[in-house]
């Protein structure tokens, strides 16, 4: 059965090209997966590929290095900016982004992340937040909802005893040095869109030396979440939302 | 045009596709579905295009795919 | 004829002016006593108006080191200073280093421990420079200066043998050299490596990917244990070439030696005016100095201590580096220890002491 329209030219969607045919170690149905996509669709748009340099943190995006055809640091738990802002220094023609997740970026890495953002450099951090620890089994995470079941806060995060969720975005907002501050989902096409444009604004002030951009893009986490993926996303949209509400927080 | 004549088409990659079926609820046409019990080489269950001719080529499959698995095509206008 | 500038400065300050002027990339540090005169130094220097160099005060030690990993994985030539508490800090970065063989360079200008412990100088961190450090089977490249010209000079060296086997290199100082005043010749000026030679020179770096080759990826992340024990056995051969070829020592005084004092850094000084006094009361000692400390000149000092009597290990420490010189001699010569603690440093005399007791002694 020869389909006339399966052909090279009627193409209007594919893989990015900069993302290899490794197999994703993600679950199914993962928002990593999308955002990787997202992330080498911009850098291939933009022509960047010979000069961007990605910084993968520990979590369940360690292994991003091994999808995407670009350059690669794999930096300890929580110190991707550290990194991200030696690079940049020393290489300030090159397009350097940070992908970290809620753990590493707002637990043990809140201090780099808050100097980084400070300081204004010009980088790029991408905050996947599922609000829970994903790669070491579905822990509570810095950002888990109160009353949110994990593995350790099984009975659900109470402030007394876990303290609450930490937005970063929203502390991001109040420093000097960030010129973007934005909050998107990619659990629908017209999210997914917005999101990439997030994505290439941020990519685009940090070539332009405007300032350090933090994009926080809210995630499903449905293996840690115990729900389907399509579960998943309707949990995120009834439950999550309401506390890290969508759009743009500051965009100089 | 006529309406008979598909409008896009799409070439799902079952043995990269992990069956999340978010494909599945992104479709306006409800052309993807679950096939079978079978599953692929990583031991996963994977969608097919079940009803081509209703595709029309939006690419919301693929554009929601995590893992990069449709290639979304769309016939050209014709004049 | 060359300009050879004699000048008076610390050895915190001979290091900072020699980094800017051996072309060095990048600092990236956090002030803390007795070593805050590095960046000082560098602050107020502005390289980056010259040399082009990145001077930038971090946010923590931890920042610091994982900003050197950033700039060495990229293939620039960065370092940090500290004292023992800021070290013992970045021991994870340190290992992530060794685990993604970055070369990288720290400073160490020893102050007491433990734990917040003094500000006085120690050569209290020993077993932690010469040991790794950090967690895992590695080791750290560690040159230790005993005067503020080597301050100056090891800095170049600690880079170039931290690329050539892509390895972290330490400078092991402390608070004694690191604020003493010494006329110091320091290195003419040198450009910094261009971009084109950085990538030329260092293939693997993450510059950056051009459609040529494949991506450059820096990590010390292996799951599947048989490929990490390929890594680790790779490490370990890496280990036992720099042990072979880059093992360095000096020697005073030892042909003619009945006795030997083992000291490193400013311990070696004080056991210096300690071997003149005793030369001139007629007692034949002499100095092995490791300049070395990781990889330890064992063959050299094996060698050495033939023939001699007892050797004296003199440290700022409670015995530390006597284990690496025990296991170089064996039971060949009897091995004893001196030395202060808590930021105490010992007089020549002391030592001088301690040898004519340990001869008296040796003699009963």
């Amino acid at each position: 059965m020869n389909n006339p329209i399966i052909n090279e030219d009627n193409i209007v969607y594919q893989k990015p090209k900069l993302m290899n045919d490794t197999p994703m170690h993600y679950c199914p149905g993962c928002s990593h997966g999308v955002v990787h996509k997202l992330i080498a669709e911009i850098i291939e748009e933009m022509n960047m590929a010979d000069k961007t340099i990605g910084i993968s943190p520990v979590g369940c995006a360690v292994f991003a290095y091994n999808y995407l055809d670009i350059d690669w640091q794999e930096a300890a738990h929580g110190r991707a900016p550290a990194l991200a802002t030696a690079v940049k220094r020393l290489w300030p023609d090159r397009l350097v982004f940070t992908y970290q997740g809620d753990g590493d970026m707002a637990s043990i890495g809140a201090c780099e992340t808050i100097h980084a953002l400070n300081r204004g450099e010009n980088i790029c951090m991408i905050l996947i937040n599922n609000s829970i620890y994903g790669m070491t089994g579905g822990q509570m995470a810095p950002t888990t909802l109160i009353g949110q079941k994990t593995s350790t806060c099984p009975y659900g995060r109470e402030p007394d005893i876990h303290g609450y969720p930490l937005s970063i975005s929203n502390l991001a907002v109040q420093l000097e040095g960030t010129c973007y501050v934005t909050r998107q989902a990619v659990d629908t096409v017209p999210a997914i869109r917005k999101t990439k444009a997030a994505l290439r604004k941020a990519f685009e002030n940090s070539m332009n030396k405007k300032g350090s951009s933090l994009v926080e893009i809210i995630s499903t986490c449905n293996s840690g979440w115990k729900l389907s993926p399509s579960d998943s996303n309707k949990w995120m949209r009834e439950n999550v939302i309401s506390q890290y509400p969508l759009g743009d927080m500051k965009s100089i | 045009m006529s309406t008979s004549q598909p409008l896009g088409a799409i070439v799902i990659n079952q043995e990269r596709c992990k069956g999340c079926g978010l494909c599945i609820e992104a479709c306006p046409k409800s052309i993807i579905s679950f096939t079978g019990k079978s599953v692929n080489a990583h031991g996963y269950p994977y969608v097919s295009a079940t009803n081509m001719d209703n595709c029309i080529g939006c690419a919301s499959c693929g554009i929601i795919c995590p893992d990069g698995c449709i290639t979304v095509y769309r016939a050209p206008k014709t004049a | 004829m060359e300009n050879k500038e004699l000048t008076l400065m610390k050895g915190n300050e001979a290091l900072a002016h020699a980094a800017i002027r051996t072309g060095v990339d990048g600092y990236f540090g956090y002030p803390i006593t007795p070593q805050s005169e590095i960046l000082e130094t560098l602050a107020a220097q502005r390289p980056w108006e010259t040399t082009g160099m990145v001077v930038l005060q971090a946010e923590s030690e931890t920042a610091s080191i994982n900003m050197l990993y950033g700039g060495a994985a990229c293939g620039k030539k960065v370092f940090t200073s500290s004292s023992s508490i800021g070290i013992a800090l970045m021991q994870e970065g340190v290992s992530y280093c060794a685990g993604a063989e970055l070369p990288i360079v720290f400073v160490n200008v020893q102050r007491g421990g433990p734990g917040l412990g003094t500000i006085q100088p120690s050569q209290g961190d020993y077993f932690q420079a010469t040991r790794g450090g950090g967690n895992g089977d590695y080791n750290t490249i560690v040159l230790a200066p005993s005067s503020v010209q080597e301050m100056a000079d090891f800095v170049d060296l600690a880079f170039d043998l931290a690329f050539k086997y892509r390895n972290p290199a330490m400078i092991l100082s402390d608070g004694l050299i690191g604020q003493m005043m010494e006329p110091v010749v320091l290195p003419p000026q040198r450009p910094r490596r261009t971009d084109a030679e950085v990538i030329e020179q260092c293939p693997w770096a993450t510059t950056g990917r051009p459609s040529s080759r494949r991506p450059n990826i820096i990590t010390s992340l292996e799951l599947k244990p048989e490929k990490m024990e390929a890594n680790n056995l790779r490490l370990q051969e890496k280990y036992r070439t720099i042990r072979e070829c880059e093992t360095r020592y000096e020697t005073i005084l030892c042909d003619d030696a009945d006795y030997l004092i083992v000291a490193f850094g400013s311990a070696a000084r004080i056991a210096e005016s300690a071997i003149k006094e005793l030369r001139d009361n007629g007692v034949k000692v002499g100095l092995f100095r490791p300049i070395t400390v990781w990889p330890f000149p064992e063959k050299e000092l094996r060698e050495i201590s033939k023939g001699k009597k007892f050797i004296l290990v003199a440290e700022i420490n409670a015995g530390q580096m006597i284990q690496d010189v025990r296991l170089s001699v064996g039971d060949s010569l009897p091995v004893h220890h001196y030395g202060r603690l808590g930021g105490m440093v010992p007089e020549p005399k002391e030592i001088v002491d301690e040898i004519e007791n340990l001869i008296k002694t040796q003699s009963l």
